[in-house]
C-alpha cells in the first residue's frame, strides 16, 4: 500500500497481490527482512512506465479519454501519501530505537546511526519516481530546499557524533572513518540526482527514437490513406471494391493506432491475423480474428496456422457468407483455432470429391502433428472448422498414430 | 421515466418508436451515419458531441439508451458514465468505439456500460444491440468476449479466490467462448441446449463480474497500471 511495491511485484510475477503482501508480512517476522526487502525494492525498482499505443496516447493528450481512471482526487491522495510515507519512515526509525533500547544494548553508535538513517531516508525519498515527477514540476519549491537542508543537517550531526566517539589517540582510524562517512554521506546526498540525471537522459533518448519512428510511420500512413481515398473516388461505382479498399485501410490504421506496442517475431496470433488480412483482400470478405493467449512458432504451431489458413480460404471461397469469424485460444496444454462462417454449408455425408480432398488434407495435416481437425457443417447452417493442437513438448515424434477416428470419416460429429 | 417492459423468451423484447436513444460522438458525420442506419427502428431524441453536452442531454431527455463513444472530448465516455450513471439508473449505456484497446473496453464497461460494440457493426446488429441493452441485457461482441476470457484466464483454486466475482463458472466460460467464436445468442442457446433467456442470464452475470471483480488483470486494465 505504501509504495505500490507489492502491486508491482504481483504484476511482474503474475500472482495475486495478496500473496505478495502476505509474503512481506511473514518475512517481516524474521528479523524485519520483509520491511528491508520492501524498502530495497521501493528504492531500487523503477516504476513501470506504461506505454500506450500511439492512438491511445494521442487520445489521452487531446482529452478524449482519461489516462486510466486517475482523477484529481487521486492526485490529492498521492500528496497525502507522501506525508504518510515520511511519517512511516520516522516511526520505523523510532521502532528500531525502541527495539534496541528495550533489549538493553544501548550502543553509543545507535543514535547517530538512527539520525543518519532518517536523514538518508528523507533524501532518498526523492528517488521515488512518483515524487520525483512532482519535484521536477516545481523545481524551485520550498519542499526540495527543506528536504535537502534537513537531510544534510542530519547527516552532519551523525557524522559529528560518530567522529566524537572516536576522539583521542587513534587518529588514523579516525581519519579513515571520517573519510568513509563523508564520502558515503556525499554519495547518499548526491545519489538521487545522479540517478535522476541518468534516467532522464535515457528517457529522452528513447523518446527521440520513438518520435522519429512515429514520424516515419505517420508519413507512410498519410501516403497510404491519401492513396486509398483517391482509389475510392475512382471506384465509386463498384461497391465491393470500395468496401475492400476501405476495409484494408481501416485494418492498416487500426493496427498502427491500437495494435500491441510490442511485437517481436511472428506468433500464432499475429500470423493468423496476417493470413486473415491477406485472404480478406483476395476474396473480399471480412474476417474477424479474436484471440486469447498466444504461442511461439514451432513446426507444430506452424502446421496449425497453415491448416487454419486453409480453412479460412475454404470458407472465403465456397461458403458465400458475408463474414468469417476466427477464434484462437491458447491455453495451458492446447492451442485451438475455430473458423466459422454462416454460409451455405454442406451435407458432410454427400461431399463433392474436391471438397473431400481439401478436408482430408486439413485433417491429415493436423494429425501428422499430433492434433486433430473436426469439420461441422449442415446445409444452410454454415460451417465450422475446429483445429486442436496439444502443446505437450515431449510428445513422441510420430504422434499421428492415435488419430481420432472421426477425423477420417467425414467429421460430421461432435 | 419508465423502462419498456420486456417479454420473456423473445430476442427483441422491446421495440418500436417508443425506444428513445441519445447519440454521443464527437464526429458529426458519424452521428449522421448512425442516425440514418437506425432509421425509424428507434427514436433518436438528441445528439451530443462532448462530455458536458452528453451529461446535459441525459438530464434533459432521460433516454432509454445512450450510444456512447469511448473517446470523447472532456474525459471520454467513462467520464460521462461517472457523472450520470448512478443518478439515472434507468438509462442504459452502450459503448461504441473504433478502439480495440483492452484498457478502453474494460474501462468503459467497469464504469457502467451494459455492452460494447465496434463502429463497423451493421445497422441491424446495432438496432438489435440497442433493444437488448434497453431490455436490461448485456451485449458482448466477440472481441469483448475475448478480453473477458483473457482477464479471467487461468484456473484459480476455489480456496484462493476472494469471492465468486473473481472467476467464471464453467458454463459462463462456455458461453463466452462461443460468443468469441462468433455465435449469436440464439446459436449459443442451440449449441448448449439452453434457452436464449438462460444465455442472457449468463452474459449479464459475466458483465456483473467484469464490473465488480477485483482481479488484478481487470484493475490493471482499468486503472493506470501503477498504484492501487
Amino acid at each position: 500500500m505504501l509504495g505500490g511495491v507489492a502491486q508491482g511485484l504481483a504484476d511482474h510475477l503474475g500472482v495475486p497481490v495478496l500473496w505478495v503482501r502476505l509474503a512481506f508480512v511473514v518475512t517481516t517476522l524474521f528479523q524485519l527482512a520483509g520491511i528491508l526487502a520492501y524498502a530495497a525494492f521501493w528504492v531500487c525498482v523503477p516504476l513501470g512506465s506504461a506505454e500506450d499505443s500511439p492512438g491511445l496516447a494521442s487520445a489521452s493528450r487531446r482529452g478524449l479519454r482519461k489516462d486510466g481512471l486517475r482523477g484529481e482526487e487521486e492526485d490529492e491522495a498521492t500528496s497525502n501519501r507522501g506525508a504518510l510515507q515520511t511519517a512511516a519512515l520516522i516511526v520505523l526509525g523510532l521502532g528500531i530505537v525502541w527495539f534496541v533500547l528495550g533489549t538493553d544494548r544501548v550502543s553509543s553508535l545507535l543514535f547517530p546511526a538512527v539520525l543518519a538513517i532518517a536523514g538518508f531516508g528523507l533524501i532518498w525519498r526523492q528517488a521515488d519516481d512518483r515524487s520525483l515527477r512532482r519535484w521536477v514540476r516545481e523545481t524551485s519549491g520550498w519542499h526540495a530546499v527543506l528536504r535537502i537542508a534537513a537531510g544534510s543537517v542530519l547527516v552532519l550531526i551523525a557524522y559529528a557524533v560518530f567522529v566524537a566517539q572516536f576522539g583521542g589517540g587513534r587518529q588514523i582510524a579516525e581519519l579513515v572513518g571520517a573519510l568513509i562517512v563523508a564520502v558515503a554521506g556525499a554519495g547518499l546526498v548526491l545519489g538521487p540526482w545522479i540517478i535522476r540525471l541518468v534516467t532522464a537522459l535515457g528517457e529522452e533518448r528513447r523518446e527521440r527514437v520513438r518520435s522519429q519512428e512515429r514520424a516515419d510511420v505517420a508519413a507512410h500512413l498519410h501516403d497510404s490513406v491519401l492513396q486509398t481515398l483517391a482509389l475510392l473516388q475512382k471506384n465509386a461505382n463498384d461497391p465491393a471494391q470500395v468496401a475492400t479498399l476501405a476495409r484494408r485501410q481501416e485494418r492498416e490504421l487500426r493496427d498502427w493506432l491500437y495494435g500491441e506496442p510490442s511485437n517481436d517475431g511472428t506468433t500464432l496470433r499475429k500470423g493468423l491475423v496476417a493470413d486473415a488480412a491477406e485472404i480478406e483482400t483476395t476474396y473480399r470478405i471480412p474476417i474477424e480474428v479474436v484471440g486469447v493467449g498466444d504461442a511461439d512458432p514451432d513446426p507444430d504451431v506452424d502446421a496449425l496456422r497453415a491448416a487454419a489458413r486453409e480453412a479460412m480460404t475454404n470458407a472465403a471461397k465456397h461458403s458465400g457468407a458475408d463474414r468469417i469469424d476466427v477464434y484462437v485460444e491458447v491455453g495451458g496444454a492446447t492451442a485451438e483455432v475455430f473458423v466459422r462462417d454462416r454460409g451455405r454449408g454442406f451435407d458432410p455425408t454427400r461431399v463433392p470429391e474436391d471438397r473431400l480432398g481439401v478436408r482430408r488434407s486439413l485433417v491429415a495435416r493436423m494429425e501428422r502433428h499430433g492434433g486433430r481437425a473436426v469439420v461441422r457443417s449442415s446445409p444452410g447452417d454454415g460451417t465450422e472448422v475446429r483445429l486442436t493442437l496439444p502443446l505437450v513438448r515431449d510428445r513422441s515424434p510420430n504422434g499421428g498414430r492415435d488419430s481420432a477416428p472421426e477425423g477420417a470419416d467425414g467429421g460430421s460429429d461432435r | 421515466m419508465s423502462t419498456t417492459p420486456s417479454q420473456p423468451g423473445g430476442t427483441g423484447p422491446t421495440g418500436g418508436r417508443d425506444l428513445t436513444v441519445l447519440l454521443v460522438d464527437d464526429h458529426a458525420m458519424f452521428r449522421t451515419g448512425v442516425r440514418a442506419e437506425l432509421g425509424s427502428a428507434v427514436q433518436v431524441v438528441a445528439e451530443a458531441g462532448d462530455v458536458d453536452e452528453a451529461v446535459a442531454a441525459v438530464e434533459t431527455y432521460r433516454p432509454a439508451v445512450v450510444l456512447l463513444d469511448v473517446h470523447l472530448p472532456g474525459g471520454g465516455g467513462a467520464e460521462v458514465l461517472r457523472r450520470v450513471a448512478t443518478r439515472h439508473p434507468e438509462t442504459k449505456f452502450l459503448a461504441l468505439s473504433v478502439s480495440d484497446a483492452a484498457e478502453d473496453v474494460i474501462g468503459v464497461i467497469r464504469a457502467g456500460a451494459r455492452g460494447y460494440v465496434t463502429k463497423n457493426i451493421t445497422g441491424d446488429e446495432l438496432i438489435d444491440a440497442i433493444r437488448r441493452v434497453a431490455g436490461g441485457d448485456a451485449v458482448f461482441s466477440p472481441r469483448l468476449a475475448g478480453f473477458v476470457l483473457d482477464a479471467f484466464a487461468g484456473t484459480i483454486e476455489v480456496a484462493q479466490v476472494d469471492s465468486d466475482l473473481d472467476r467464471l463458472t464453467e458454463r459462463e466460460r462456455e458461453v463466452m467462448r462461443l460468443i468469441a467464436r462468433g455465435y449469436a445468442y440464439k446459436e449459443v442457446a442451440k449449441e448448449l441446449f439452453i434457452s436464449v433467456k438462460t444465455v442472457e442470464t449468463h452474459v449479464s452475470s459475466v458483465l456483473r463480474k467484469l464490473q465488480l471483480s477485483s482481479r488484478h488483470e481487470l484493475t490493471r486494465w482499468a486503472s493506470d497500471r501503477r498504484l492501487i
